[in-house]
Parts: structure tokens; C-alpha cells; sequence
């Protein structure tokens, strides 16, 4: 993958405020800030990793970029093209280029409609294949995620979990999407199962040369299939760096704990876990200055009262801390 | 790629289905007496032996006449025969059996002229014995007339107001539990206040105030009709609420933003992928809530502003066993309607039940366990 290859999506200080609503007249008395003000960059072919614990906005960020929920506020730039705005009819033709693959397997087909009826559909109504052409094409697309064309008329539900994860990446697949958004596919998922699908979609991106932005609540599972890494804490991306420098040199503390949380094998070079305090804040009323501070185990006063910026602190590697550059020193050990 | 499970049918929906509610007898059981009932209703003309409203001025309160298949001189007869019963007491209308006037039953035979289906002109009934003898065998009421005939023909009415209720009901709670539940806001919170106020109301007060919309003395098919109407006026909200409910959470389910993502029209959205999978639910309901309006049309009946004498209908017949003397001295009054309207409540409870396990979409979509 060159640096010159082009951006393929462009999100530009997206955020997603829901409103929260009480009494009888439904008054609007404040704001769940679910996404607020993220701002990153995916390249054509690139993998994005996007990370973070259950609550964050990680989730509403992918759904926002697809517009399937309306973002606050934001831009949203596919191939060079504004999405935020753009009419139902017009969006509904650019959605062929940008798919989403869901966390529960379960709940992401369509009980009713045999394997057959729903890539068939998919097909038809993009005008991609008709008739036989369309059989043939579904035996291709359940080929490609290692299913078996004889098990085409099948129903969801005589599929197990792994199973169905592969049907809903061949749906996402069918329409031959540039982008695929990956919302935590393999969270539901057995371990033994999660590899394999990491795997698949690892092949899948390689052989296409997608375009991934793979959401996920776990550094581990994102590890092997990102180019770079972004980490989210309420609503705000804290670290945006290469695969590779953000698991050898995390610059962000929350970074940091979120290593130490991945269970090691290596029994040598035991990590010390840091665990950290408290709960997520409620992202109605986060903290003051660093939303982090509060958990924080290098928080210092400047962090309560200043809100640092997302800043670049080695070449291509950015993190939202004050003191960004002594974390990669600072042992965890030594809290 | 060998898979052992290859040879094993594909397990439609249908299929499915059909094996769950094998599971269940009592439905099966169910649909079945309900089949039998809504095809003796359809052929009510031809099952009766007498029309509805023929009265036999001899033969006021005749008890239910037993079958018989032994002769006086005790020889057996394979045709079954009744007795002819006297009234020995007009007073208490005692009837006593002539042991020696046998009347054989007769099938096929030629009566009064009938359509069937109300197209097929015949005159035949399916049983009969030879006039001027007469047969009852579920007695006759306080005007002397048959309870058979009056028990199917009043099974027209009884069975289909449910059916036809729940079809006006159905539409309108589709339709605006639909739109609640797809358009949310201010759709919603109108329609669903109104379905509030509606259910807040006690039904019965309800269904009498709006029999007092319509003028008592009408032809028996426009009561008939204000009757579904009335009914489907009140059932209408609590199906619409569940509707909405269903189309709220569906529109929230990955599968339905998978759709979405997909760049399918609203349309197709909504018809192939939100309504089919409420469908079940629906179904459901519909089975568990004609119940409510069989009896609804027997409160109005047996109240005397429903269907009016002397057309007949499972809650006028019931009127007639008002009084403690019908209870003790008469009991096939209150126990023949009361019997069907049970049978047929029953029927579609379990059948109802049976349909929801088999129905259920979790089960069909197989779980997570």
C-alpha cells in the first residue's frame, strides 16, 4: 500500500447529539453527546481499526458515516463527495458503494428469506443480476465466504453463529462495495470462531482491495487486520496512530490500560493490568477538561480544567494528552 | 466443503411451522372443531331440518328426544328412530314419551326449499323424520321451535361477526399502528392517545352507548352490521397498539438497517421486510381476540339490542334462558348455546396458543441457545 493511494473517506468533526426527552410535553433537557467532534481520514484499500469500550460512540460513528443515523453536525466525504445532506434518492444510489456488517448475527437477517431470496434481492434491485445470472452470482458470493452454493435455499436460522456472520458479510458483498463498515463482527461470536472471520474478512480485503473501517470494543481483535488505529473514549477519538506504533508506543494513558487489559500468553514478561477506576461518565455530562481525567492515572490539575486537542506527536501517530509524550516512558508498572 | 447435514431439506418458515404445531394436539384439535362449526354454519340450510323461525304451537318446551335403536317389541332397528312425546301437562310442560309411536329418522329427505351457500336451490335436509311427526333433537323453545335449526343458523351470525370484525379491526389497526410505528412523532402520539381514551372507557359501557347510536328496530342485516361495526370500533385499539410496538422495534432490528444500508426503497423495506415478520404476531392476535367479539355479539343479544327475534343468534338464544325456571325446568335452553359458544371460545384459544409457539419468530429464527 503506497502513501500516495487516494482518501477514500473523509469524516470531519462529526458529531451525533441525541436529544433526551422528559415529562409529558417531552421537553428537551439535555444532550447524550454520543459522537462529539471526530475527525479521521481512510484510505482507498486502507484498514482502519476503531476501538473502544461499549458506550463510547463507536457504533454511532459507523452508522453515521452510512447515514443510517442523521449525524449532528459533520461532514462526511465519500470518494471526494459530501454525504451529509444529500437527498434519499441520490444516497440511496451511493449506498451500493458503502456496505455494514453487524456485531449480532442473529438479528441481522432476515428470519423470513431463504439465503436464495435475500442475495437474489439484493441483486435485482441493484440491477447486478437477473435469473440464472443471479444463481449463478449467489453461488459465487457464498463461494467467496467459504459456504456452500448447496446451501443456498437455506433459512438463517438453520445456520449457526459463524455461519450467519459469513451470510451477512455476503450480502454486504453482493452489491461490490468500495467501503465496508465492520461493526464489531466478531464481538458475538465464539474465540474460535472470531479468527476465522477476522481472517475471512483479512482475505476478502486483500483479494477486493476493500476498504475496511473495523469497529471493535478489543485492541486484540483489531490488531491483525488494521492499518492504523483509532482509540475513542466518549464521544472523542484519544489516539490515532499506525497499527504498529500504537501497540509498541501508545502515547495515550487510556491507550495504555487498554493494552495491559489484552491477555497475554507470555508468561516471562508478566504485564501488570491496569485496571481502571470507576465507570464510563455519562456522556450527558462528561468531565471537565481531559474526559479521561477522572480515570486517569497520570492526571495532573492542568488535565480537569484544560481539554487537550488531538495533536500530532510522532509522524502519523496523534493523541489527544497533555503529556502525550512521556507516556510511552512511563511504565504501567510503576502506578 | 463436505457437510453432513447436506441432505436434510431446507426448513422453510412453512415447514417449520407445521412441525411445531404438530407438537400441539389441542390446537390441531382446535382448528379442526372450528373447521367442523364454520362448515356447518356454511351449510346451516341444508344440516337444519326446519327453517329458524318455524314454530310448532303443540309442541312449546319439548325436551331434547333421545335416539333410539331398540324397538318397543325389543327387536334392533339400524336405523335410529325417536319417540313421540306427548304433552301430559300444560302447566309445566311435562312431555311423555309414546313408546309405540316410533318415528325413524330419516336422511336426505324433502323439506321446505332452501339455497345452499345461498346459491344452490334444493329441498333437501340432511335429516327429517315423516311429517306431521316432528324431531327435536335439542328440544324446542318457548315458541316450539327446533334448537337445532336455530343453534346453526344462529351459527351464521355468531361464527362470522368475529371473523368480519377482526377483518374491519385489522385493517385500521394495521393501518394506524403502522403509521405510529413507522412515522413516529406527532402521528404517533395522536393515534396512540386516542387508543388510550378508547381503551380507558369500559367496553361494555361503550358497546351499549354505541348500540344507542342506532335506532333499536332495524332490519336483522344492518343490526348485524352495526354489530361488527360497534365491535370493530372498540377492537381496533389494542391491536393497533401492538402493531405499532412490532414496526417500532422492527424498524430498530440490524436486519431492517441492513435493508436500509442496502439502498432499499421505504416501500420495499416496510412490505418485505418490517410487515412479514409481524405478520405472526398479528395472526396471533387476530385468533386470540375473535373470542372477545362472539361474546360481545352474545352481551348485545342477550342484552336484546342485538340481533332481534326471530332471526336467531347464540346470545338470543341465550336470552331466552333468563329466568330461574328456564334454568331448572328447561336446561337445554341455557346448555346448547352455551355449550357452542363455549366449544367455539375454547377452540380458539387453543388454537390461538397453538399458533403462537408455532409462530414464534424466535424459535423460527432459532436463538441463541
Amino acid at each position: 500500500m503506497t502513501e500516495a493511494t487516494r482518501t477514500l473517506l473523509e469524516v470531519t468533526n462529526l458529531k451525533k447529539y441525541f436529544p433526551i426527552k422528559k415529562g409529558l410535553l417531552s421537553r428537551t433537557v439535555g444532550h447524550v453527546r454520543a459522537v462529539d467532534g471526530v475527525s479521521f481520514a481512510v484510505k482507498q484499500g486502507e484498514v482502519l481499526g476503531l476501538v473502544g469500550e461499549s458506550g463510547c460512540g463507536k457504533t454511532t460513528t459507523g452508522r453515521c458515516v452510512l447515514r443510517l443515523i442523521e449525524p449532528t453536525e459533520g461532514s462526511v466525504k465519500f470518494d471526494g463527495q459530501e454525504i451529509i445532506g444529500l437527498p434519499f434518492s441520490e444516497m440511496r444510489r451511493l449506498r451500493r458503494q458503502m456496505q455494514i456488517i453487524f456485531q449480532d448475527p442473529y438479528s441481522s437477517l432476515n428470519p423470513r428469506l431463504s439465503v436464495r431470496r435475500m442475495l437474489t434481492e439484493v441483486l435485482t434491485v441493484h440491477g447486478l443480476a437477473n435469473g440464472a445470472a443471479a444463481r449463478e452470482r449467489v453461488g459465487d458470493l457464498l463461494r467467496l465466504v467459504g459456504l456452500s452454493p448447496s446451501q443456498a435455499d437455506r433459512y438463517p436460522h438453520e445456520f449457526s453463529g459463524g455461519q450467519r456472520q459469513r451470510l451477512g458479510i455476503a450480502r454486504a458483498l453482493a452489491v461490490e462495495p468500495k467501503l465496508i463498515i465492520a461493526d464489531e463482527p466478531v464481538s458475538a461470536l465464539d474465540v474460535s470462531i472470531q479468527a476465522q472471520i477476522v481472517n475471512l474478512l483479512r482475505d476478502l480485503q486483500k483479494e477486493m482491495s476493500l476498504t475496511y473501517l473495523f469497529i471493535a470494543h478489543d485492541l486484540s481483535v483489531v490488531e491483525h487486520i488494521s492499518n492504523r488505529v483509532a482509540v475513542m473514549y466518549l464521544g472523542k477519538i484519544v489516539e490515532l496512530a499506525p497499527s504498529l506504533d500504537l501497540y509498541r508506543s501508545p502515547r495515550h494513558p487510556y491507550t495504555v490500560s487498554l493494552l495491559s487489559a489484552i491477555p497475554s500468553h507470555d508468561v516471562t514478561h508478566k504485564k501488570t493490568r491496569i485496571v481502571l477506576k470507576g465507570d464510563v461518565p455519562n456522556p450527558a455530562k462528561p468531565p471537565s477538561g481531559c474526559r479521561f481525567h477522572p480515570r486517569c492515572f497520570m492526571a495532573q490539575p492542568v488535565c480537569a480544567v484544560e481539554e487537550p486537542p488531538l495533536r500530532e506527536v510522532a509522524p502519523g501517530h496523534c493523541s489527544a494528552c497533555h503529556f502525550a509524550e512521556e507516556v510511552s516512558s512511563k511504565t504501567p508498572a510503576g502506578v | 466443503m463436505t457437510d453432513p447435514v447436506e441432505v436434510v431439506a431446507p426448513q422453510s418458515p412453512g415447514v417449520v411451522f407445521w412441525t411445531q404445531m404438530k407438537k400441539s394436539p389441542l390446537a390441531i384439535a382446535g382448528g379442526v372443531l372450528l373447521g367442523l362449526f364454520y362448515l356447518l354454519a356454511m351449510l346451516a340450510p341444508f344440516v337444519a331440518p326446519y327453517p329458524q323461525e318455524e314454530m310448532d304451537r303443540t309442541k312449546y318446551f319439548h325436551p331434547p328426544q333421545g335416539l333410539h335403536w331398540i324397538r318397543a317389541d325389543g327387536s334392533f332397528s339400524l336405523r335410529p328412530y325417536v319417540r313421540e312425546e306427548r304433552l301430559v301437562d300444560v302447566g309445566s310442560f311435562e312431555y311423555q314419551e309414546d313408546p309405540v309411536r316410533e318415528l325413524p329418522l330419516r336422511f336426505f329427505v324433502r323439506g321446505e326449499p332452501i339455497y345452499i351457500l345461498g346459491v344452490l336451490p334444493t329441498s333437501l335436509h340432511l335429516y327429517g323424520v315423516d311429517p306431521p311427526g316432528r324431531v327435536f333433537l335439542l328440544g324446542s323453545d318457548s315458541f316450539g321451535r327446533d334448537v337445532v335449526s336455530r343453534l346453526l343458523y344462529g351459527s351464521q351470525i355468531s361464527l362470522t361477526v368475529g371473523v368480519v370484525g377482526i377483518i374491519i379491526s385489522f385493517t385500521l389497526g394495521l393501518l394506524l399502528g403502522g403509521i405510529a410505528g413507522y412515522f413516529g412523532g406527532f402521528a404517533d402520539t395522536v393515534i396512540m392517545r386516542i387508543t388510550e381514551l378508547l381503551l380507558s372507557v369500559p367496553s361494555l359501557y361503550l358497546i351499549i352507548a354505541l348500540r344507542a347510536v342506532f335506532p333499536v328496530d332495524l332490519p336483522s342485516r344492518q343490526i348485524y352490521l352495526g354489530i361488527v361495526a360497534i365491535l370493530a370500533f372498540i377492537g381496533w385499539a389494542g391491536l393497533a397498539r401492538v402493531i405499532r410496538g412490532l414496526v417500532l422495534s422492527m424498524r430498530k432490528s440490524d436486519f431492517v438497517t441492513a435493508a436500509e444500508a442496502l439502498g432499499f426503497s421505504r416501500l420495499r423495506v416496510i412490505a418485505r421486510h418490517v410487515l412479514p415478520n409481524t405478520m405472526s404476531y398479528v395472526i396471533v392476535a387476530a385468533t386470540l381476540s375473535i373470542p372477545g367479539y362472539i361474546l360481545g355479539e352474545v352481551v348485545l343479544s342477550f342484552l336484546g339490542v342485538g340481533v332481534q327475534e326471530p332471526s336467531a343468534s347464540w346470545g338470543n338464544m341465550l336470552n331466552q334462558a333468563r329466568s330461574i325456571r328456564a334454568l331448572t325446568t328447561f336446561p337445554w335452553l341455557l346448555l346448547v348455546p352455551g355449550t357452542a359458544i363455549f366449544l367455539t371460545v375454547m377452540a380458539f384459544n387453543f388454537l390461538g396458543d397453538g399458533l403462537r409457539d408455532a409462530l414464534d419468530p424466535r424459535r423460527v429464527s432459532g436463538g441463541k441457545a
